[in-house]
């Protein structure tokens, strides 16, 4: 159901959709086993990694889990400002 | 003659397993199939009251496991429906006492001679459970429209799917249209998402379940109570056959109640 569909009727109110809406939330972890202070870490040891080689902005990356069907899926999305600029010279 | 092994399990107690195991047996049975279901939900016993036949228990699963019996001999035939048989659970044993090799040898003597052998799984994902999929060709899950129950069916799935019997197949048990229209019961169509696997069968909330539990006669040999008629449905479908889905006019009846104002009745 649409957003505006949703306001419109007071779906998004419904006992229902808030059982599906947790549900979501739960069956993602349950399935990875991986809790929101585990991918905290994780996305601060990507930007460690990827801040050695080249120039981004912390700020700016997401990583997240994905659902599709039963497939869990980490989607990375790390905008590059540019080359690192070479320190030591 | 080689018979398909079918377990159903739900990770969450008492979401119907017993009940749905009795009713696809009866439903299956009256169709001509020579059916076999066994309780494996070994020290909690049940389907036998479910099915009525608690007063004609001599010998259990655990006899024929650890040699007491022939396996016919613990094989109780079903009095109102040819072609029915259970193997009761023994009540003062726990599950150790059968292993998955144990359920796997006893099946496969069962095959030759059946059409289906069901098997009813304890709760939880313990030992009990993993002597009822061991031999499963297919695996039904149950669920409530409810959160734990979802929950817990998605474990189950997830481990069915690892342990190489998936993809298993939902069955969503005891749905109330009117809650679902009111927006207060997840649907149908969003567990599916949730869960993502094929659906075999939707049994709505029905008083006439436990009714006939009263009396130890399986609902689904009655065709005019709804969850009956839901179970005959999924039977046929075991069967091969092409069974529209009554319940999934959730969605369309929301329309039809905007547009022509009157409740519309689904089933």
């Amino acid at each position: 159901m649409s957003d505006f569909i949703g306001r419109l009727t007071g779906y998004k109110r419904k006992s229902a959709y808030q059982a599906k809406e947790r549900l979501q939330l739960v069956l993602i972890h349950d399935r990875t086993n991986l809790s929101n202070s585990v991918l905290e870490t994780m996305k601060d040891e990507i930007i460690e990694v990827i801040s050695r080689h080249i120039e981004i902005d912390p700020a700016t990356v997401s990583i997240k889990l994905n659902k599709d069907g039963r497939e869990q899926r980490l989607i990375a999305d790390i905008p590059i400002l540019g080359p690192k600029k070479k320190r030591n010279l | 003659m080689t018979a398909k092994v079918v377990t159903i399990t739900s990770g969450k107690g008492g979401v119907g397993k017993t009940t749905i195991t009795a009713n696809l047996g009866a439903a299956l049975a009256s169709m001509g199939q020579k059916v076999v279901c066994i309780d494996a939900d070994i020290g909690l016993r049940n389907l036998d009251v479910v099915l009525g036949l608690e007063n004609r228990i001599v010998y259990d699963l655990v006899d024929v496991v650890e040699g007491r019996c022939r396996l016919r001999q613990a094989m109780i035939k079903d009095k109102r429906t040819e072609g029915l048989y259970l193997i009761p659970a023994a009540q003062t044993r726990d599950k150790t006492a059968v292993s998955p090799s144990d359920m796997i040898r006893l099946c496969d003597e069962l095959r030759p001679e059946h059409d289906w052998v069901i098997i009813d799984s304890p709760a939880g994902i313990e030992r009990g459970f993993r002597n009822a999929i061991a031999p499963a060709d297919s695996v039904f899950v149950v669920t409530n429209p409810e959160v734990s129950a979802v929950r817990d069916a998605d474990r189950i799935i997830g481990i069915v799917e690892a342990e190489e019997k998936g993809p298993a197949q939902l069955i969503i048990n005891r749905i109330d249209v009117a809650m679902v229209q009111r927006g207060d019961m997840i649907s149908t169509e969003d567990i599916l998402e949730l869960l993502a696997i094929e659906l075999i069968g939707i049994i709505p909330e029905d008083e006439n379940v436990i009714i006939s539990t009263n009396r130890g006669s399986p609902i689904s040999l009655d065709g005019k109570s709804r969850a009956g008629k839901a179970m005959q449905n999924i039977s046929r479908r075991m069967m091969g056959e092409e069974v529209p889905f009554m319940e999934l006019a959730v969605q369309a009846g929301f329309f039809k109640r905007l547009f022509a104002g009157g409740g519309s009745k689904n089933e």
